[in-house]
């Protein structure tokens, strides 16, 4: 309990550490930040929309720290202010709109991606020097170097638009219902199908390769040869004694990929014109709507701290040595 | 994590890397292409932006790779497009490494408190999407290779912060260290003398790896149109052919090549890379030594390490 109480402690400095140089962004801009953000929307904007973006950043007369007091109680009670791109909608309304998707593709992607490997890694250390060994690593490392994008592009253009087995784009049919159908539920699945398959092929290596590396040496440790002599099951020595600890230190990353595999997949969203919040990043970008990109940037730091917070709990229930030392 | 080697310098051992591993020396090779046409490509491949057809025409005698929307020469604009991209990629991936080692070695060294600050503050960076934050940054500064550069290095520094601390807490419990402070030497001596020195080989590699990242996420920025648009790189030209809905008419030779370099420079650094490895993790080599002798003496190496050895 102690181990997980540091762990949210350290998420929520570095949830501060977001926050303040999310306000201290606008100001680092050459010159006078509030002139230098009026002059660019000068003529393209409302007064009103010029006002919000003032109140946005709290880019007032007042000194430093009370214009950071009111930017961080802003932030608190959820007020990101109003987005230029979709005026006059409030940013928290704008990100709620494309959050759940961002969170599902990604989300669904990372932990696919994350069981595939580590049992493909597995394989890998067990048949040693064999096919697995030998031929996938190197292939699937090619497909990591691979700009996301840019696979994504390709699933596109190959499965998309030559052979015409997935939708070109959007998260579900234009005709479709939403709601918790099956059919809906299946239209969903196939438009989420080629990014998810590009998430899935450009991160899979990773987890091979760390996965393999250590279920090497793992099954070279004397508790591995041990159970081996006590003649388990092989299937049994693998995946219940060395599979389960080789694990550990694919979990660690897990935490730190995810903000990587996030990134990559926001950039496979634009590709796909998925509703989530790489679409709406780029459309913030085109605008210069600072405050949904601001508010976006933010967002998507939680929701990393949050699964990272989750990854402990998993850790802390997979490695007995921490979880006896906590209690 | 590989084991400092003291005989040898970092660039030496590459060379033995590239003369003895096959992955190596394909990595290397590929990799020196790409440095020729970096160097010489914008003195031969002519005008990147001159339109010298109609758009979107598929590969001909004429135009190997064909036009882009602009009907510009896809070929002229990777050949000269591949300076700019493998400049930044490299400049970002060498800082990168230079400010990971300073804040990574300082805290390692001195350990204590220094150590606690620094690893906070590196941690928090490793855990921050550097993606949406690179965009946010990059949003607010005047596009170019010089804001791409330096979000990349904001966003990218941590990581290697974290290897190299690890590094610096191993070598700091050596014995020559443990000698070099008894002896009175001042700090930054030590650090330059006897740390540094001997981490030569891993700095190499991360520098290596942190390169292969940069390229990555530069093209990623600049698809995006975070870079400066009018200039031709990898990145823009992946961008315009987004921009000119390039996939929807089916005109894949205005984004696959681009992305096929990309891939190509990354595949080319991770085979140098591994192939070092293969040379500098005794563990490794000694297998490789084991199963050389072993075939030599007409047996079958088995799936064993030669550390604990299993007899069938």
């Amino acid at each position: 309990m102690r181990y997980l109480l540091r762990r949210l402690g350290f998420y929520l400095v570095a949830a501060w550490a977001a926050l303040t140089i999310n306000f201290f962004l606008p100001r680092l801009m050459p010159g006078d930040p509030a002139t230098a953000l009026f002059a660019r929307f000068k003529g393209k904007l409302a007064p009103e929309a010029i006002d919000a973006l003032r109140a946005t950043f709290g880019l007032t007369d007042a000194p430093l720290w009370s214009q950071y007091l009111t930017y961080l109680g802003h932030v608190l009670r959820g007020e990101m202010g109003i987005s230029i791109a979709y005026f006059p909608a409030p940013v928290s309304q704008v990100i709620g709109t494309g959050l759940g998707w961002t969170i599902f593709l990604a989300g669904s992607g990372v932990v696919l991606s994350f069981a595939i490997g580590s049992l493909l890694g597995v394989a890998a250390a067990w048949w040693r020097r064999g096919w697995v060994d030998t031929w996938l690593p190197s292939l699937l490392v090619f497909f990591g170097s691979l700009p996301y994008f840019w696979l994504a592009m390709a699933a596109l253009y190959l499965f998309g638009f030559q052979l015409g087995w997935f939708p070109l784009g959007h998260a579900y049919s234009d005709d479709a219902v939403p709601g918790w159908t099956l059919g809906f539920a299946a239209d969903v699945l196939r438009h989420a199908a080629l990014p998810m398959l590009t998430i899935v092929l450009a991160t899979l290596g990773g987890w091979l390769l760390s996965m393999r590396n250590t279920m090497i040496s793992v099954l070279g440790s004397d508790y591995v040869n041990l159970a081996r002599a006590k003649g388990l099951p092989p299937g049994r020595v693998v995946m219940r004694y060395a599979a389960r600890n080789a694990l550990l230190p694919s979990v660690t990353s897990f935490g730190m990929a995810l903000g990587f595999v996030l990134g990559g997949s926001l950039l496979t969203e634009i590709v796909f014109s998925y509703p989530g919040q790489g679409y709406l990043l780029v459309q913030a970008v085109r605008n210069q709507d600072y405050p949904l990109m601001q508010g976006i940037f933010l967002v998507i730091t939680l929701a990393v701290l949050g699964a990272n917070w989750m990854v402990d709990i998993v850790y802390l229930w997979l490695d007995a040595r921490t979880r006896d030392s906590a209690s | 994590m590989s084991a400092p080697d003291l005989g040898r310098s970092g660039l030496s051992t590459w060379a033995l890397a590239i003369r003895r591993d096959r992955k190596a020396l394909i990595g290397a090779s590929m990799l020196a292409l790409f440095a020729i046409v970096a160097v010489t490509g914008p003195w031969f491949a002519g005008d990147p932006t001159a339109l010298v057809g109609i758009p979107l025409q598929g590969p001909s005698p004429a135009h190997w790779l064909g036009t882009n929307g602009q009907g510009q020469d896809v070929l002229t604009q990777l050949i000269v497009g591949t300076r700019v991209s493998l400049a930044i990629g490299f400049a970002v991936g060498l800082i990168v490494v230079l400010f990971g080692a300073l804040v990574g070695v300082t805290a390692g060294y001195f350990g204590g408190r220094v150590d606690g600050l620094l690893s906070v503050f590196s941690n928090i960076f490793l855990v921050l999407p550097g993606m949406p934050l690179a965009i946010v940054i990059a949003a607010y500064l005047p596009s170019g290779p010089f804001t791409v550069a330096l979000v990349l290095v904001v966003t990218g520094w941590a990581w290697n912060a974290r290897v190299l601390r690890a590094q610096a807490l191993a070598l700091r419990r050596r014995d020559f260290v443990a000698a070099a402070i008894v002896a009175g030497e001042s700090d930054i001596r030590i650090l330059m003398a006897e740390i540094l020195p001997n981490m030569m080989s891993v700095l190499v590699a991360q520098v290596i790896g942190s390169t292969v990242y940069a390229i990555g996420a530069q093209v990623g920025l600049e698809f995006l149109g975070l870079g400066d648009v009018s200039r031709v790189t990898w990145g823009t030209m992946l961008y315009w052919a987004q921009n000119d809905s390039a996939l929807l008419t089916g005109s894949w030779w205005t984004f696959v090549p681009a992305g096929l370099c990309v891939a190509l420079v990354g595949f080319a650094l991770t085979l140098l890379n591994s192939g070092f490895d293969e040379i500098t993790n005794p563990r490794l080599q000694l297998e490789r030594f084991w199963r050389v002798h072993l075939i030599r003496h007409g047996q079958t190496p088995g799936r064993s390490t030669p550390v604990v050895r299993e007899h069938a």
